[in-house]
């Protein structure tokens, strides 16, 4: 052996050791309770249609470090908590040619506590997948007289979303996958296993083979969306969930579908379903 | 002038007397450094939160004095020993001239 083979050896060494102490820095055996009363479920059963794939499904808060698990636990840690704040001031601001808010008709926002756990879903009246963003952006144009709606991508949505979220906190996610859905769902699918980019990853090579292990220092979730928006600590703010297919897809060296874009709508409703019997989680804590 | 500037309290509502209590302040405030720079590299101002004081019955608990690169939000957290009921009274300074002021009553038995 040469010295310089030795030398990488004994680097290979110190790096799986600070590999393996990584993995006891996140607590995956923890328990989930927000402010000592909203109790979530992190782990469960997977949903019938992850037959053969899945067994158990995880929420992304059992992959992470204990700080970032602790600061989820309590809305005043909670940064994205002061977000979805600005989100219920803008739920009570009037905006728009008719001078209504969102509270003018959703004068009890409780009332949209099943909102998050239930979308994406299909619209009838205009005959496609609606994510929550979507929805958001037809109440802006179509009742409240707003010559342009809200950006998906923009601050003042991600807080409305946030918000919203944050109304359904603890509410089991029962996104439907059946009906007039089912077109969209299926293509999610086809994308979900569809190897994107240089690196030819599908999102299940990641997300669904290699959940738990470490991609370099990242200890890889199962991917589930059930805590977007997300405050992710690496950016100090909220992100959304097409942001964040944005970044993962960028990330196998691919070209990437635009936020909101059908491509992403389906990969959404594919993806939310794969969360179906995890809480709502949103806005959540991650690295 | 700062937007969206809310501050926020947790402290315990009872105590038992000689008991240290842990108090948490979060105030939402952007905390402009004054070294950033626009998209027309005109120097954006700074616009922070100079001075953080906490007292307890008129005494003085905390007197925080805060220079540019604080993170936005500024977050403290600290404990106090309480030997009798009484107010916590929270103040933040503004670069702006802006005075943030919020309470919490304590109960000691």
């Amino acid at each position: 052996m040469t010295h310089k083979t030795k030398l990488a050896t004994a680097a290979l060494a110190a790096l799986s050791l600070s590999v393996s102490s990584l993995a006891l820095w996140a607590d995956e055996d923890a328990d989930l309770v927000v402010n000592g009363e909203i109790e979530m479920v992190v782990r469960t059963d997977a949903p019938a249609h992850l037959d053969g794939a899945l067994s158990t499904i995880y929420s992304g808060w059992v992959f992470r470090s204990d700080e970032t698990q602790a600061m989820q636990m309590d809305d005043f840690d909670n940064p994205a908590m002061l977000f979805a704040e600005q989100g219920q001031e803008l739920f009570n601001t009037a905006m728009g040619a008719n001078g209504e808010s969102c509270a003018s008709c959703h004068s009890n926002p409780e009332d949209l506590n099943r909102v998050r756990a239930t979308y994406p879903q299909w619209d009838e009246e205009h005959g496609t997948v609606q994510t929550v963003e979507m929805q958001v952006q037809e109440c802006q144009t179509e009742s409240m007289g707003m010559a342009e709606a809200w950006g998906i991508n923009s601050q003042e949505m991600l807080n409305m979303t946030a918000y919203i979220a944050s109304i359904g906190r603890g509410q089991v996610i029962d996104v439907a996958i059946d009906g007039p859905a089912q077109d969209t769902w299926e293509a999610g699918r086809e994308i979900y296993y569809t190897r994107f980019g240089q690196l030819e990853l599908s999102c299940a090579s990641c997300h669904e083979q290699n959940y738990g292990n470490y991609i370099r220092a990242d200890h890889l979730s199962q991917g589930q969306i059930n805590g977007f928006p997300t405050y992710r600590l690496k950016n100090a703010r909220l992100n959304g969930t097409h942001n964040r297919f944005r970044g993962c897809i960028r990330d196998t060296r691919a070209e990437t579908f635009a936020i909101g874009s059908d491509e992403f709508v389906a990969l959404e409703l594919y993806v939310a379903s794969r969360g179906n019997g995890l809480t709502v989680e949103g806005p959540s804590v991650r690295n | 002038m700062a937007e969206n500037v809310t501050p926020r309290v947790r402290a315990p509502r009872e105590a038992s007397a000689g008991e240290v209590v842990s108090v948490r302040t979060l105030i939402s405030h952007p905390m402009e450094s004054g070294m950033r720079r626009d998209g027309d590299g005109n120097t954006i101002p700074r616009s922070i939160i100079n001075r953080f004081v906490c007292t307890f019955n008129g005494e003085t608990v905390v007197d925080v004095t805060m220079e540019p690169s604080i993170a936005t939000n500024p977050y403290f957290q600290f404990e106090a020993k309480v030997m009798e009921s009484g107010t916590f009274n929270f103040t933040w300074y503004d670069d702006d001239g802006s005075v943030y002021e919020d309470s919490s009553d304590i109960t000691v038995s």
